[in-house]
């Protein structure tokens, strides 16, 4: 090894390094008189003076800081490693914790409509303190399923803080208290759409992916099409829809259909599912070995018995690997779709770039992240799941 | 057991079986050996219908298998390949069980037929029973190939290239396992491969096919001592015909029944010449003492009967 | 020569021409549009303004394309160099993480990280540029990686033995090599960012996408209509450009 002195952990020494100076110089939050304007830069050290003024033990936030800190130092080991996981989390979650007390002490000399919000010191040492939680999970050896798990354990202390109420005067809360109706319907919109588009996928694009695994006729045909509909951004899809569809919507008033609204996204999300759900049903049909097919056909099974008993199984993975880019793709476009009102947390967002309402903007696309991302860790832990049997 | 009549198949533009007749008597080790491209392969897959024959007829036990239901008659065979093809998502015991579960046996009955079968193949029930096929060599997978194709005590085992890719001190003992189940169980054996010596080793009748057709029909004797025509002397290849004959020939048949006291380790009777000729040029000897299966003296091998031809 | 030649000429042929008619659809497409102003007012009678001319679509096209470019182009200068530097012996240890979140960044839609850029940043080009450029580097940072690591050992190690030196390793065999799963990896980039870019209009780039969301906003479906219809060519050419692009990279590593 090239370095053999007291430097062991290098990505450790840039996360800390990164957590020293973005806590040094970046505002740690933002605090403005009200949604509108711009904030005033609070500083992490602010935060703690505030917190020891009240005799409050908020600086304890610093000790999981102070550990990452010290890993690059530290001789590799187990026990290094699972603290230096810990550490991540807990520093990560105690960020988060810091702030709602900060907004919960501003906003209590100041007018109901003042907002706290996280400043780019927040988010910086936010994500190095999940880098380094990573990083530890990855050098402890774990298979990908506790990547998931270490990930849930964060997702799942910042919950129970949410549900406590301890962030409330945190600016994206407050707009989550005056929007409550609204974000409880856009995330079921959202997922309603997500679902929708779903069902016609999986109904027509599984058995044109068998199909086209089998005849290369149609194999030819089918995925031309589907990459330039792949090519053409979202954006304009949902555009190109509305014409045809007003049309329609004119001569058939009965349907429901439209040129705008539901409708034409969950078409449009179709259009964008229909090539991973074919392409990764090929592929997995691909992937099983001619040898497999060959032995069983020898053995005596029939067409139906290879196809459940050998295939189906060994091409589920690549499968479901093609359901999880289908469903995280399809989060976002949903997010797009409230452009031709579709609805759901992309009608959050957008209202709050035409608005200029910062906050209106996190609430929407922070829940779209989260969405895209739980469903991507949902999927991949089935992955993991079913392929360790099937390896 | 198994018979060939007149049987052509055609892939447009060439002719990969023409016209054989062969039969394959019940409990024979048949092993069909050519050149690439020669056409065994095809031959022996038109038995399990695997490929269908253009023209002629093969009959196994009489019937003409284009009257079965191809699963029905596949599933009265053994079937082995190159590539092994086990069910990647499957433990070993549901490996071996496909078949048997296919035909509906009772669970006990498949439990108990797993556990001789790996006996039989000699893989350690407690390890490999619950093991993954990723978790095998490339030489316990075939193995656990073998013992899938025995598992509903198949009539007919059918293997194509079985051992071609496996290194040459596995691919000896499968060999000598093959041998040992052959004589265990008496199945009739189609066996494909290119490498005369295999072939040599294992058959009781080797058939020689070359573009299509059947060149040779015999026991490895005859094929060692008549070769039909060139493609046969270069399967044999020129320049060890002799040594492949000494691995085939056994010590009974060139051991004088005599009397004489030799000292030494005795030779088994059954031993091949190759044997014998090795440990004389081991020991600095011309003759050695020969014992027959029972270890009583059955007489000397002198080294002029061996060279005499 | 081989045979197999011809069919790769034949098929760069007609590369060549599916690209060069999807360029002049574009081209037409984007100077054309007035021409067709007649056109939207037949189809949409109802409309006062039938066609937007508030910005000239070859400014909004060349606007688009400098914000694709732009951002692409950082990222591939960035990305590219990050690949190279976790794939030599003294940046290995950040390979993981950097593989980690290169595969998790990309989970966050496109359209969020450009929201999200707003409040950090504020709104305008500049975000845009930023958010377009770390999303890019995401497919970038990964092909990069993939492409170096597939190169195999063999050939390396046949390389060392020739005597190159770790530069020349890199440049004329590991990049050369790598080239088409690189390149493969911009292309993912350009095409989301194309798209990106016109979702970009929402935080105050003027790209391709504000007719689209004006139209979308004024209920002008003419707008709407004759954005999208330029976006998509823009992409489809694009897309065609980076076929042709893999078949000369592939070609250009065979030496």
């Amino acid at each position: 090894m090239p370095h053999r002195t007291i430097l062991h952990n290098r990505v450790a020494l840039l996360l800390a390094a990164a957590i020293a100076a973005a806590a040094l110089t970046l505002p740690f939050l933002g605090f403005a008189p009200n949604r509108l304007l711009s904030g005033r830069p609070v500083a992490l050290w602010a935060a703690l003076e505030g917190a020891a003024l009240e005799g409050a033990a908020d600086w304890l936030v610093l000790l999981p800081g102070a550990v990452v800190l010290a890993v690059p130092f530290l001789r590799p080991g187990r026990l290094v490693s699972v603290a230096y996981v810990a550490a991540g989390v807990l520093f990560a979650v105690g960020l988060v914790w810091l702030a709602g007390e900060q907004a919960a002490r501003l906003a209590a000399n100041a007018a109901p409509a003042a907002r706290t919000s996280f400043g780019a010191g927040f988010w910086v040492m936010e994500a190095a303190a999940l880098l380094a939680a990573m990083d530890g999970v990855r050098r402890l050896g774990l298979a990908s399923a506790w990547r998931i798990a270490v990930g849930a354990v964060a997702a799942g202390l910042i919950g129970v803080m949410l549900a406590s109420g301890r962030l409330d005067q945190l600016s994206i809360l407050k707009e989550y208290a005056n929007q409550r109706d609204v974000f409880a319907a856009a995330v079921v919109r959202h997922a309603v759409l997500v679902a929708a588009a779903l069902v016609p996928t999986l109904l027509v694009g599984v058995p044109l992916g068998v199909l086209a695994q089998r005849v290369p006729r149609v194999r030819r045909a089918v995925f031309p099409v589907l990459n330039v509909v792949q090519t053409v951004p979202s954006i304009a899809l949902f555009g190109l829809l509305l014409a045809p569809l007003s049309v329609l919507a004119n001569a058939l008033p009965g349907l429901g259909i439209a040129g705008v609204g539901p409708v034409p996204a969950v078409i449009a999300l179709t259009f964008y599912s229909l090539l991973p759900i074919v392409r990764n049903t090929v592929e997995g049909l691909d992937g099983v070995p001619s040898a497999v097919r060959e032995a069983a056909r020898g053995m005596g099974m029939t067409k139906r018995q290879i196809f459940l008993k050998v295939e189906v199984p060994l091409a589920l993975p690549v499968f479901l690997s093609g359901l999880r880019i289908t469903l995280v793709q399809a989060v976002g476009l949903a997010a797009v779709a409230a452009l031709i009102g579709a609805g759901g947390l992309g009608a959050i967002m957008f209202q709050g770039l035409f608005a200029n309402a910062l906050d209106l903007v996190l609430l929407g696309a922070v829940p779209v992240i989260v969405l895209a991302v739980a469903v991507d860790a949902a999927l991949k832990l089935a992955v993991s799941i079913i392929g360790r049997r099937a390896a | 057991m198994i018979t060939f009549e007149r049987v052509t198949k055609r892939f447009e533009p060439w002719t990969a079986v023409d016209g054989v007749s062969l039969t394959v008597e019940a409990g024979e080790f048949c092993v069909l050996i050519g050149p690439s491209g020669s056409g065994k392969s095809t031959l022996m897959k038109m038995v399990n219908r695997l490929i269908v024959p253009d023209e002629g007829t093969i009959r196994v036990g009489g019937e003409d298998i284009a009257m079965l239901r191809p699963e029905d008659l596949r599933r009265r065979m053994g079937y082995v390949i190159q590539n092994v093809g086990l069910f990647p998502h499957w433990t070993v015991e549901r490996n071996i069980a496909t078949v048997p579960t296919l035909l509906g046996w009772p669970k006990a009955r498949v439990r108990d037929r797993v556990s001789d079968l790996l006996d039989l193949l000699k893989l350690d029930a407690r390890r490999f029973r619950d093991a993954y096929p990723h978790q095998l060599s490339g030489g316990q997978q075939q193995r656990v190939g073998v013992a899938r194709a025995l598992a509903a005590e198949p009539a007919i085992l059918l293997m194509d290239e079985p051992f071609s890719a496996l290194d040459p001190i596995t691919r000896g003992a499968l060999q000598a396992e093959m041998t040992a189940i052959h004589k265990a169980t008496g199945t009739t054996i189609v066996f494909v491969t290119h490498d005369m010596d295999e072939a040599l080793k294992l058959a009781n009748r080797i058939a020689v096919l070359d573009h299509g057709r059947l060149i040779q029909f015999g026991p490895p004797l005859e094929i060692l001592h008549r070769p039909a025509n060139d493609t046969v002397r270069d399967l044999i290849g020129r320049e060890d015909w002799g040594l492949k004959l000494l691995a085939v020939e056994t010590v009974g048949q060139r051991v004088r029944p005599d009397v004489e006291k030799v000292p030494g380790a005795p030779l088994p009777i059954d031993a091949p010449l190759r044997q014998a000729i090795a440990e004389m040029v081991a020991r600095g000897t011309d003759r050695l003492p020969v014992v027959d299966a029972r270890g009583r003296p059955a007489g000397v091998l002198h080294l002029s009967d061996v060279v005499r031809s | 020569m081989r045979p197999g030649s011809t069919t790769v000429r034949w098929r760069m042929a007609f590369l060549t021409d599916r690209l060069t008619l999807a360029v002049a659809v574009l081209v037409a497409l984007v100077l054309g549009m007035p021409l067709l102003k007649p056109l939207f007012a037949a189809a949409f009678p109802a409309l006062d303004r039938p066609l937007y001319e508030a910005d000239s679509f070859l400014a909004l096209t060349l606007d688009h394309l400098a914000l694709v470019g732009l951002s692409s182009l950082m990222a591939v200068v960035a990305g590219c160099a990050a690949g190279v530097f976790v794939t030599r012996p003294s940046g290995a240890e950040f390979r993981g993480i950097l593989e980690a979140v290169a595969t998790m960044g990309q989970t966050f839609p496109p359209v969020a990280v450009l929201a999200v850029a707003v409040p950090v940043m504020g709104f305008g080009p500049k975000p845009a540029l930023i958010a377009l450029t770390l999303y890019a580097l995401l497919p970038i940072v990964e092909n990069t990686v993939a492409g170096l690591e597939g190169v195999p050992e063999a050939v390396l190690e046949s390389a060392r033995g020739l005597g190159m030196g770790p530069v020349e390793r890199l440049f004329r065999v590991e990049l050369p090599l790598a080239a088409p799963v690189i390149l493969a990896g911009v292309r993912t980039a350009v095409v989301i960012n194309v798209g990106t870019a016109a979702i970009a209009s929402t935080v105050g780039a003027k790209t391709l996408g504000l007719p689209i969301i004006v139209g979308l906003n004024g209920s002008n479906q003419a707008y709407v209509i004759q954005g999208a219809v330029i976006v998509a060519a823009l992409a489809v050419v694009l897309d065609f450009g980076f076929d042709r692009l893999a078949a000369l990279s592939v070609r250009w590593r065979r030496g």
